[in-house]
């Protein structure tokens, strides 16, 4: 197979979507340690051409590999969080906010979008890794929720992309209600048979896993990624023993029969186009 | 408080031991002995330890309250049954795996009618700790496998199926973190329940009768009315969990506590929580029937509210109450959203 080859224009990235990458810039794969060029790597979808190993993109990095032609409109950027709980621990919540904002240029950590992928409109939310640990509180919640809403209420498929450390601590039972608020928002999406792609992604961990990112028709999952729901080292504490190599990994929950198929980011488009060709439009592309 | 509860003494509970270990050796001395008198004393005493109690407990710090929520003498949801319920029909397993005695439930007949209410069959289950080493064990301290959360959702379907209501009881220190947990799905089962509570056609009451930790706990905890006891705690992450993730030490247990804002005051003040259970003065464990029966009333009281039957209403009144939970800014507009403003009830226990 030809990794390098795009099938369809569509995920052809152009330079100015590029995630910023001066000329003449190398880097060290994490994967492999080989050198490699920051361009080279940029249009290869940030995956390592040597060792194939997938390195951490944002939201709207998702967002320009899926849509057509990078075409979208993105929804609820006013949405953001307040320090409802007055949380402090070593830091205060309301400066790990500020801090946050003004390092990622996000309001929190996930974005939503409507656009077309493989010419079905599509309602997507993606997470931020950037965006502390990409947490999940109440705006993480809020966005998710409004982003199934809108596919409920527009009638079109969705797409949620997961990566994230689990609920946001700083918000406490508020963060944890999200977990049952987006996955009562999916039992409603479910009666209107349309697909729901879940697409998890290093890392998925915690009250994320334990709701909308376990809840879909299908779960793709990228190459090697981190899955599970209590953390591998508390894991290890509990079980007072190593863990086997591969322990919760996209192919550790594939073999377990909790993720469909592990897929390289280069075929993801092809892929949920497949899924939208057969069960929206019958076949018929 | 009797002797046999010493050896569970909490810290803060110590010097009204003391006071009323002083006062009981008087009350002794004042019946045996025939040539003294220690009425004055005695009531003088009395007074001093009512004081101290109320002081004590109306001034509880959240940490202090997680340490009542965890006491080991407080009702486990064994107890509610026993006490709210007859003919309780236990029913296990998840069908596919095996059973997990970390959860229990079946059928049973709800004692409704000594609650204001009438009787009538409900599904009532919930997480169950053990009360002594080996039982503890069994039970995994309260804390599930997924095929736990498979048998809950089990019976809750059954529920269902029959059209009664569903009672569930939280009482966990999490879900189970061992690796085989994770093979088998843990994450998935828990978000499964959540999903299939969303859209379970019977009313659903949730009470949270101790610890209420984190998915673990709202696996079974997706209803219709929530319900808190005034000395349990619910939040994301236990205290100790969360000192050692934010404070990378296990020493700021009291101030993760502090900042979880985890106390059935705190959720209510969230919008989080309907209804406060209020315990007898001193926590649950000082006396268990008292408050397994001021759970009754308010059990009773919610199923009178929602209702014997199914409601076409009732899924979509149980989403809109989790889609209006969280706080959020939308800037746009100025205006802050906040479950915090809705109106809550607080029951009392006499």
């Amino acid at each position: 197979m030809d990794w390098f080859k795009r099938q369809k224009k569509g995920i052809q990235t152009s330079l100015d979507d590029q995630i910023e990458v001066p000329e003449g810039h190398w880097t060290k794969c994490a994967g492999c340690a080989e050198i490699i060029n920051q361009r080279e790597l940029s249009e290869n979808l940030m995956v390592c051409p040597k060792c194939d190993h997938h390195v951490r993109i944002g939201a709207i990095d998702y967002f320009n590999i899926l849509f057509d032609d990078k075409q979208y409109t993105t929804f609820d950027e006013n949405l953001h969080a307040i320090d409802a709980l007055e949380f402090v621990d070593r830091k205060s919540y309301k400066d790990r906010l500020t801090d946050a904002r003004s390092k990622t240029r996000m309001n929190d950590a996930a974005r939503a979008a409507v656009g077309n992928i493989g010419g079905h409109r599509t309602s997507v939310a993606a997470m931020d890794f950037s965006f502390i640990g990409g947490s999940m509180g109440s705006v993480v919640g809020e966005i998710v929720t409004r982003a199934i809403r809108r596919a409920h209420d527009e009638k079109l498929p969705l797409i949620i992309i997961s990566k994230s450390g689990g609920a946001r601590m700083m918000e406490g039972a508020l963060s944890l209600m999200q977990m049952a608020k987006t996955s009562a928002n999916l039992a409603h999406y479910n009666e209107l048979g349309l697909p729901y792609i879940s697409l998890l992604t290093d890392p998925t961990t915690g009250g994320v896993t334990a709701s909308f990112a376990m809840l879909g028709d299908f779960h793709f999952a990228e190459p090697s990624a981190l899955i599970g729901f209590a953390g591998p080292r508390v894991i290890r504490e509990t079980m007072g023993q190593d863990l086997p190599d591969g322990f919760q990994t996209s192919e550790f929950l594939q073999e377990r029969g909790f993720v469909d198929s592990v897929i390289d980011r280069r075929q993801l488009k092809n892929r949920i186009t497949n899924v939208f060709d057969l069960l929206i439009t019958d076949g018929n592309t | 408080m009797s002797n046999s509860n010493k050896e569970y003494l909490l810290d803060f509970e110590k010097p009204l031991f003391e006071l009323e270990q002083k006062l009981d050796e008087m009350r002794t001395i004042n019946m045996t002995a025939v040539d003294v008198d220690l009425s004055d004393q005695i009531q003088a005493l009395e007074q001093r330890v009512d004081e101290l109690r109320t002081s004590i407990y109306k001034n509880l710090t959240r940490w202090q309250r997680v340490q009542i929520a965890r006491h080991p003498l407080r009702p486990y949801t064994l107890d509610y049954i026993s006490s709210l319920t007859t003919n309780f029909e236990e029913l296990r397993g998840d069908r596919s795996y095996k059973d997990d005695p970390a959860i229990i439930g079946g059928f049973a007949r709800f004692l409704g009618s000594e609650y204001g209410s009438k009787d009538r069959t409900i599904m009532i289950l919930g997480h169950q700790k053990g009360r002594d080493t080996s039982s503890r064990k069994h039970r995994r301290f309260g804390m599930p496998n997924p095929e736990g959360y498979r048998k809950a959702l089990r019976l809750m379907k059954l529920a269902a199926r029959f059209g009664k209501p569903v009672v569930t009881l939280l009482d966990t220190p999490g879900a189970f973190p061992g690796l085989e947990a994770e093979e088998r799905g843990q994450a998935e089962a828990i978000a499964r329940n959540l999903l299939e509570m969303a859209r379970l056609p019977v009313p659903i009451i949730v009470v949270v009768i101790g610890e209420g930790a984190s998915g673990g706990a709202l696996g079974v905890g997706v209803g219709d009315r929530i319900l808190m006891l005034e000395n349990s705690w619910y939040s994301v992450i236990s205290p100790e969990s969360c000192s050692s993730i934010l404070w990378r030490s296990w020493d700021h247990k009291e101030d993760a506590a502090l900042a979880l804002k985890l106390t059935a005051p705190d959720l209510t003040r969230l919008g989080l929580v309907d209804t406060i259970v209020e315990e007898p003065i001193g926590g649950a464990h000082r006396n268990p029937a008292m408050t397994t029966q001021a759970v009754g009333r308010s059990i009773a009281a919610a199923l009178d509210e929602l209702g014997d039957s199914s409601d076409t209403d009732l899924i979509t009144r149980r989403r809109a109450k989790f889609d209006a939970m969280g706080a959020y800014d939308t800037s746009g507009n100025g205006k802050a959203h906040s479950t915090s403003e809705a109106p809550n009830k607080v029951a009392t226990s006499d």
